[in-house]
């Protein structure tokens, strides 16, 4: 085991002049150094490329957006091609309505789902599966769940012969929910200790109980950090919306009939070759932004105050 | 209460010098006023209990500290007549002269080949690296388990043929110092004696220091042993090491200066 | 002997000793309903792809592979062709990517390896974060009237020195290729820096220490110990963000002009496959539609390569380290 000829390892000091030896004191001049610092930098400098969209973008929406913010800005319609003035009311409201009938589809859905996931399913072939097809369905570009949701919903005239609608809207927004909604609920009763679970078993509660009773609230913040955020995302998606949910250009007339969204208002205005409908587009992006940013920032408090408790 | 007796036996040359060195986390301090010659050509080993700060003076030796946000050292670390912590020397340079063996083997996820020919590489070696390579692997004893798998993952290796190999790493660059931060503590007792039998060999050519929890193995191992202890301080938050006693092997097993030494190589220790 | 000690009657308190049947029926009732939710994932899915397939069944059986490399988008004479589309699709992605991953991976090294003090490093991760917070609609907007209008000139500049390629042989003169892969770049960012840090973390403290331990400089350790590492989560998360871009609509829509002849110049107006169903597949009727759906079947066999790839990937190539 040990090498054979004991003068093998006594050479190795005459074998130090293989390696360059340098005093121990820091050379800035030393190749590795300036490679070190040029890389540093480039490293800083791309870091700083990355936040500088951020930057940008919220400086011209708080701006731009800024300036028109004002109470009737809420409470008035847009007003229609070539005249000033009007507001943005609908589609807030709109926005808020096709986005609680998502929520409303969705959550429920995603959280059933991902119950099954973690606490029924062994893992095994069919859990694979469909947590392999939740990857995919969180792949799919959000334009196609719009394309899906025209094909059963709006061209079918499924519900009380309406074609686009607001509930069209929140499905399709639904579709892009579902697959984080699942993801979060799963990840979150990961986390959950075994123990726990074992017990609520011990005491004789039933899987029922010990799931809704126990479980769940255990992986509460996790699941509502997840669903906020989700929700936020949601609220700003414009692709599934433009040929399901429409737009209006009055007030909200039922679940049934085509409904304004802000993220819709935006892309329709902001084409306009009008300033009025240009600035209304940037007012609607103040709002729906400082809606998300908020949102994110809530799920990140609640995630942290959890985490303190 | 840091009585570092000076060792009995003088060295011929002093390795590495810690004069009155203190190292924190943040606010809480680890390890208290450290004074300690190691000579040169030996095996030093730390001993003492968990939470002692051992680990922590080891890793200061060759900086490994400064990877550790909010750690912190005062006093200084002589090495090579240069403070180590002086502001114009350069970690990765120290690091180049006192190479690491760690507690955990952590082969890099190369090739056996590679795993040895990357540090010589950086550190601009100019010789034959298949000899370096095989000699390197020698002198860790384990060439023979390696040598006809050289271009595969050192991965594939068992636990104490990874430690092995990270030796053989850490010897490839020709350091002066080894530091061993525990190498046998995740290892079967077989890899541990064969690891040992290597450190024999090794102590020919470098100076070496070895953290471990195992005083069987300080007293084969090492020509002289250190004790660290830790205490509650008033007031603080938490034990602080010391250094109790700092001697040649034999004397700290068998005639120890101090009663806490005693009391802790006798097993009498609560 | 023990029954001595409990109090007497107690037993009689316990009347659910036995499980009521009704109780029993919860339970099962309850892992059915979530197993039948859990396969609606499934079934959106199936549905999505049938009703794509449905749609496009008419366009296939008519223009069959020949839709793929043509450029031909003629309502009047019912010719379609996706080969504009497809070009754009592809190009604005690859090319995004190409921006998007030395920027991403770079600021992801810069906030897990320790060069900035920590609260300038969590700052920096966060606006990270919350860039991709920010809808794609209002990145169009911004990419409309701030964006495009500012980098005019460098595109200017670009074709004044490269014109005679190809590629840039076009003035710029607003909407086109250009300003949507810069958008793009905006779009996945996020993604990229997100999964290389997650990457990066997760790579052992004792690899790091090991090439330390050698005296290697930080960029040494980073490229040759710790990126080889998590190069397979990085790469898969690359991936991710390939799918994600070939299928972002709402900004690319906004501001590459949506144009249905066929350039090959990244400063003229192009189109992407998600941008021409986002324009025409309100209005479209007949044919159209079909041919409409058909694209989308090809961007949804795009996405889901891409998709089912970067999963691979990462299973695939993580078992090695």
């Amino acid at each position: 085991m040990t090498p054979s000829n004991p003068r093998q390892s006594l050479q190795g000091a005459s074998f130090n002049d293989l390696f360059e030896r340098r005093p121990l004191t820091f050379d800035p001049s030393l190749k590795r150094n300036r490679l070190n610092r040029l890389f540093t930098g480039i490293a800083g400098l791309f870091g700083a490329i990355a936040v500088l969209p951020l930057f940008l973008v919220l400086i011209y929406v708080l701006v731009k957006g800024g300036q028109l913010l004002s109470f009737s800005l809420f409470t008035q319609l847009p007003p229609p091609p070539g005249l000033d003035g009007g507001g943005i009311g609908n589609a807030v409201l709109g926005t808020i309505v096709v986005t609680l009938v998502a929520s409303a589809i969705a959550i429920p859905i995603g959280v059933g789902g991902g119950v099954y996931l973690n606490e029924y399913s062994q893992r095994g072939w069919f859990a694979q599966f469909v947590s392999f097809g939740n990857d995919v369905l969180a792949g799919v570009p959000s334009i196609i769940s719009g394309v899906f949701v025209y094909g059963i919903v709006v061209a079918t005239r499924i519900f009380f012969n309406q074609s686009y609608s607001a509930v069209a809207g929140g499905i399709a927004l639904a579709v892009l929910m579902l697959p984080t909604v699942i993801k979060t609920t799963d990840e979150g009763l990961k986390l959950v200790p075994q123990e726990l679970r074992w017990g609520a078993y011990g005491v004789g509660a039933s899987k029922f109980v010990t799931i809704t009773r126990i479980t769940l609230p255990a992986a509460f913040t996790p699941i509502a950090t997840g669903i906020v955020l989700a929700i936020a995302r949601a609220a700003g998606e414009t692709a599934p919306l433009i040929f399901t949910a429409l737009f209006s250009p009055f007030w909200p007339e039922g679940l049934f009939n085509p409904i304004a969204t802000m993220s819709v208002l935006i892309f329709n205005f902001a084409i306009m070759p009008y300033e009025a409908q240009n600035a209304l587009a940037w007012a609607a992006s103040f709002v729906l932004v400082i809606m998300i940013l908020a949102a994110n920032l809530l799920a990140r408090w609640i995630s942290k105050m959890a985490r303190k408790a | 209460m840091t009585q570092a007796t000076a060792p009995s036996i003088q060295p011929a040359d002093v390795c590495m010098a810690l004069q009155n060195v203190t190292i924190s986390y943040g606010k809480f301090e680890a390890v208290k006023n450290v004074f300690m010659d190691i000579p040169k050509g030996m095996v030093t080993a730390f001993i003492g209990p968990s939470g002692c700060g051992k680990s922590t003076v080891l890793r200061a030796l060759n900086r490994m500290n400064d990877l550790i946000p909010g750690c912190h050292l005062k006093g200084r670390v002589m090495f090579d007549g240069v403070d180590v912590y002086d502001r114009s020397v350069d970690p990765v340079e120290v690091r180049r002269r006192i190479g690491m063996v760690f507690q955990k083997p952590n082969p890099f996820p190369k090739s056996i080949y590679e795993n040895i020919a990357f540090g010589a590489r950086i550190n601009g070696y100019k010789g034959d690296m298949d000899e370096l390579v095989e000699r390197s692997l020698r002198k860790a004893a384990v060439w023979d388990e390696c040598k006809d798998k050289l271009k595969e993952s050192g991965l594939a290796l068992s636990g104490g043929q990874q430690q092995r190999l990270c030796i053989a790493r850490a010897i490839a660059t020709e350091p002066e110092v080894i530091l061993m931060d525990e190498p046998c503590s995740a290892l079967d007792p077989i890899s541990t004696l064969k690891i040992e039998e290597t450190m024999h060999e090794l102590k020919r050519s470098y100076t070496i220091i070895i953290v471990t929890h195992n005083m069987q193995q300080a007293v084969r191992v090492a020509d002289m042993t250190a004790f660290f202890n830790a205490e509650a301080v008033e007031g603080g938050t938490g034990k602080v090491g010391y250094l109790v006693e700092f001697n040649n092997t034999e004397r700290i097993f068998n005639a120890p200066g101090q009663q806490a030494t005693q009391d802790y190589v006798t097993g009498r220790f609560g | 002997m023990t029954t001595d000690f409990r109090p007497s009657g107690d037993a009689d308190a316990f009347t659910l000793r036995r499980r009521p049947p009704a109780e029993k029926l919860v339970d099962t009732g309850f892992r059915q309903l979530t197993l039948a939710l859990a396969s609606l994932v499934a079934v959106v899915l199936l549905g999505i792809f049938l009703v794509v397939f449905d749609g496009a069944r008419e366009a296939i059986g008519q223009f069959g592979l020949r839709f793929l490399t043509t450029s031909a988008w003629d309502p009047v004479n019912e010719e379609y062709g996706a080969f504009t589309a497809i070009y754009g699709t592809l190009v604005t992605a690859i090319l995004s990517l190409v921006i998007a991953v030395p920027l991403g991976l770079g600021t992801a090294i810069l906030i897990t390896e320790d060069m900035l003090p920590r609260a300038l490093r969590d700052g920096v991760g966060l606006m990270v974060e919350l860039l991709a917070a920010i809808p794609s609609v209002v990145l169009g907007l911004w990419a409309i009237f701030v964006m495009e209008p500012a980098i005019r000139p460098a595109l200017q500049l670009i074709h004044t020195l490269l014109g005679w390629s190809p590629l840039f042989d076009t003035v710029p003169q607003g909407p086109g290729m250009a300003p949507a892969i810069l958008i793009l770049v905006v779009m996945v960012l996020p993604i990229i820096t997100a999964i290389s840090r997650d990457a990066l973390n997760q790579v052992p403290i004792e690899l790091r220490q090991g090439a330390y331990g050698v005296g290697t400089t930080r960029w040494g350790a980073i490229f040759s110990v710790i990126l080889p590492a998590a190069i397979s989560a990085i790469t898969g998360g690359v991936m991710l963000a390939l799918g994600r871009a070939m299928g972002e609509t709402m900004a690319v829509t906004m501001i590459i002009g949506n144009a249905m002849n066929f350039s090959p110049s990244l400063l003229a107006p192009g189109n992407t496959i998600a941008s021409m169903l986002a324009n025409q597949f309100g209005e479209a009727d007949g044919i159209q539609v079909s041919a409409l759906m058909y694209a989308a079947l090809i961007l949804m066999l795009l996405t889901f390569a891409v998709n089912v790839m970067a999963q691979w990937v990462v299973r695939r190539l993580s078992l090695r380290y």
